[in-house]
């Protein structure tokens, strides 16, 4: 700890050399000065988090720029950004701030309720009560509250041979972003195979766990849950759906088969309910599911 | 998940013929937890044929007898049935192509080929895959840069340049080893088209007339000039343009070039000279030696190349297939393989409205292009709608349903989106669709004028092996 009558006798030395050098300084005189110098322009800032604001390249003195343009089409990674010195630059270093901004919006936010009542969606909760509680209890968030068990006997046709819902998981964009194209394309898919699909819903605070409670309680055949995935740097936008034969709670983790990374950069999310609608037919003939699932 | 397919490659050049066997390798390249991502990993060359001289039936014709008992021959040293056959090319080069013959050889090429792709290639479609089986594409992909290869064979000289993989121009010229023949020390051909150059620098050549090296070398030193001038490496004389191959795209550099690469049969001499000139009874060797003097082979970095004279027919075999992106919608196996499918892309007002569900603008493209081409079907290639959406995709589905009432009666639907919403897209087709099948694949990249060749469905279905053709000839 520094003495404090050593800070006090030093701040008094400074002020003492200001008011000799110039006399006192007005705060109001400070204030006109600045606003001198400031010049206030109309005009938009850039969107740092933008495709095309990241695929620039702001690596100075390069060797090859094509390359390092065609190396950055394949991937979202920050790589030829260059540094200052050993750090980040500005723009990168903001770049990362509002991406993990985004990441940590993606995981807070609500699914939009429009969207819900749009899609046909009713909505059924967890035994979690908050979005803390989701975060920090997974536990809660994999079992259903006495209500939502309630609500889903009453609304959900029983036994079907595919039940699927849709759950915020850890990212409401993901759902937000994707369900609208996913979940019609999925269930006109099964339409046409002849598949019958129960009642879809929607989950809140649920984790992916919670779909070995559904399917015990509906006695469905194959439950998927369309479900938001931890956002990451890259994109919070992506979602999987996790399928499982008769799945029953306690049940290994190795017989879920999951379709990950469900969103534009990914799998685009009508191909992927396309595809999950083949997927659950084979899945339906071959009576498994997982690692026993051998494509 | 992997599979193989075998592959075979057969190259009629003006001067040699030959056959390569490869099996390439089909991978799912994507994790267990995601959609499948099925690629061609890798092509193992398994059988090299001979360099057969390419039978001539007099005059300017191939002949197509001699050359199908020859490739009968080939096939029983391979060890392969034209059964066992699921992909590859045939095709007709350099001057053969022109020949008047060549529909013949294609007939019989069909049934000795089995079941796979036959192609009169144009000098277009040479210059890319004796780029491709050269590796010249692959190198500049592989270290960013731009290259050109220069495939010299008899008759022509092909050109491909690609930057970072990707083929940005393309071109044919008249300048080959053989234009000019020479028996006991004498002129014993001389092809028509090499007059220009003959006259450009003086020299008058005459079959019967002395083979003499220095003199011939002006001839070559002035080819050698006209294939810079094609580089953008010395300024263009209306020389280089008068050389240029007829029937080709007249080439245009889109940008410098940093590398050369060499195939064909004078390549090897360019990269591995002698001094015995008429060794083969023709002006080769000294062409290469030109070559080697020119700026083309000073001035830019040479690298090295995976095939010499078999660039091309290797280029057939084991890199012409792509295949199809991993989610399509295929149900109709039986139809497979089609072959020679014209593509047809649509204006990009026709297929905006397409994308709103109106299809009459669509149906009448399609009528017309029918028409014009005389084809009993095309593929609806749809290259311009960026991720749409469900109802896009229903939309889409809608205006398709509705042009393809212009279709001949029973005739598939047949659909290739250059994006990723092929499966989802073909589902919805299906649902329209009652009266014919639909075929609807995406992630492939084609062009209008260019051919399709569809194969048989690999991994349960997952992908078709696809072959795009580009046979414009000129513009």
């Amino acid at each position: 700890m520094i003495d404090e009558r050593l800070i006090a006798s030093i701040t008094a030395e400074v002020l003492r050399q200001l008011s000799a050098a110039g006399g006192t300084v007005s705060a109001p005189a400070v204030a006109a000065k600045v606003s001198q110098r400031l010049r206030v322009e109309d005009g938009i800032l850039p969107d740092l988090t933008t495709a095309e604001s990241k695929a620039e390249i702001t690596l100075e003195h390069m060797v090859n720029r094509d390359l390092l343009e065609q190396m950055k089409r394949k991937t979202p990674a920050r790589i030829g950004i260059g540094s200052a010195g050993p750090r980040l630059k500005t723009r990168t270093y903001l770049t990362l701030r509002a991406d993990h901004a985004g990441a940590r919006d993606a995981v807070f936010r609500d699914v939009d309720e429009g969207l819900l009542r749009e899609m046909g969606l009713f909505t059924v909760q967890t035994l979690c009560t908050s979005r803390n509680e989701h975060l920090t209890r997974p536990d809660l968030g994999r079992q259903l509250s006495e209500d939502a068990k309630r609500e889903l006997r009453s609304k959900c046709q029983r036994n079907p041979q595919v039940q699927i819902y849709a759950a915020d998981g850890l990212s409401s964009q993901a759902v937000d972003v994707n369900l609208r194209d996913i979940l019609p394309a999925l269930m006109d898919g099964l339409q046409d195979y002849g598949i019958s699909t129960g009642t879809p819903f929607f989950l809140r605070f649920g984790r992916m766990p919670a779909m070995d409670e559904i399917s015990e309680l509906l006695g469905a055949e194959v439950t998927c849950v369309l479900v938001g995935e931890r956002p990451g740097l890259a994109t919070a936008n992506s979602m999987s759906a996790y399928i499982a034969y008769k799945a029953t709670v306690g049940m290994p983790e190795a017989r879920r088969t999951v379709v990950s990374n469900i969103h534009s950069g990914g799998i685009p999310a009508v191909e992927a309910g396309a595809h999950i609608a083949g997927l659950l037919k084979t899945i339906l003939e071959r009576k498994q599911s997982g690692v026993d699932l051998q494509l | 998940m992997e599979t193989s397919i075998l592959s075979v490659g057969i190259d009629i050049g003006t001067s040699t013929t030959s056959m390569v066997v490869s099996r390439l390798q089909v991978q799912n390249t994507a994790s267990c937890f995601a959609v499948p991502r099925v690629a061609i990993t890798g092509a193992e060359i398994v059988y090299r044929g001979e360099i057969y001289q390419t039978p001539q039936a007099g005059g300017d014709c191939i002949d197509a007898d001699a050359v199908a008992s020859l490739l009968e021959n080939e096939y029983r040293k391979a060890g392969i049935t034209p059964e066992q056959v699921q992909t590859g090319a045939v095709i007709i080069t350099g001057e053969s192509s022109r020949k008047e013959n060549a529909a013949l050889v294609t007939e019989r090429m069909s049934r000795l080929a089995g079941e796979f792709v036959v192609a009169t290639a144009g000098p277009d479609l040479e210059s890319i895959i004796a780029a491709k089986g050269a590796g010249t594409a692959q190198y500049s992909e592989e270290h960013g840069c731009s290259a050109a290869n220069f495939d010299i064979g008899g008759g022509t000289t092909n050109i491909a340049v690609f930057r970072g993989g990707q083929l940005t121009s393309k071109g044919c010229w008249d300048i080959g080893g053989r234009l000019i023949r020479v028996e006991n020390g004498r002129i014993s051909y001389v092809s028509p088209r090499v007059a220009l150059v003959a006259q450009d620098v003086g020299v008058f050549l005459q079959k019967g007339g002395p083979a003499d090296a220095g003199t011939l070398r002006k001839v070559t030193d002035r080819m050698a000039a006209a294939l810079c001038e094609a580089a953008g490496l010395l300024p263009e004389t209306p020389l280089c343009r008068a050389v240029e191959t007829v029937e080709a795209t007249p080439m245009r550099l889109e940008h410098s070039i940093d590398c050369v690469s060499f195939s064909g049969g004078v390549a090897d001499y360019v990269y591995h000279p002698v001094s015995d000139w008429f060794r083969h009874g023709d002006i080769g060797p000294l062409l290469a030696d030109s070559i080697r003097r020119s700026v083309l082979f000073t001035a830019r970095k040479v690298i090295p190349v995976r095939e010499t004279i078999r660039a091309t027919v290797v280029g057939a075999g084991a890199y012409t297939t792509t295949v199809s992106g991993s989610t399509i919608d295929c149900v109709r196996e039986d139809l497979l393989p089609l072959k020679n499918l014209p593509v047809l892309v649509p204006g990009k007002e026709t297929e905006e409205a397409s994308g709103l569900g109106h299809g009459e603008a669509l149906a009448k493209e399609a009528r017309w292009f029918l028409q014009e081409s005389g084809a009993d079907n095309a593929v609806f290639c749809l290259k311009r709608l960026r991720a749409p959406n469900y109802r896009q995709v229903c939309a889409l589905a809608d205006a398709l349903a509705q042009a393809a009432a212009v279709l001949p009666h029973g005739a598939p639907l047949l659909v290739l989106t250059e994006q990723d919403y092929a499966k989802v897209l073909g589902q919805a087709l299906r649902r329209q669709v009652k009266d014919r099948p639909v075929i609807c694949i995406d992630s492939v990249r084609a062009e209008e004028g260019d051919y399709l060749d569809l194969g048989r469905p690999l991994m349960d279905g997952v992908v078709l092996p696809v072959v795009v053709k580009t046979l414009i000839f000129g513009e």
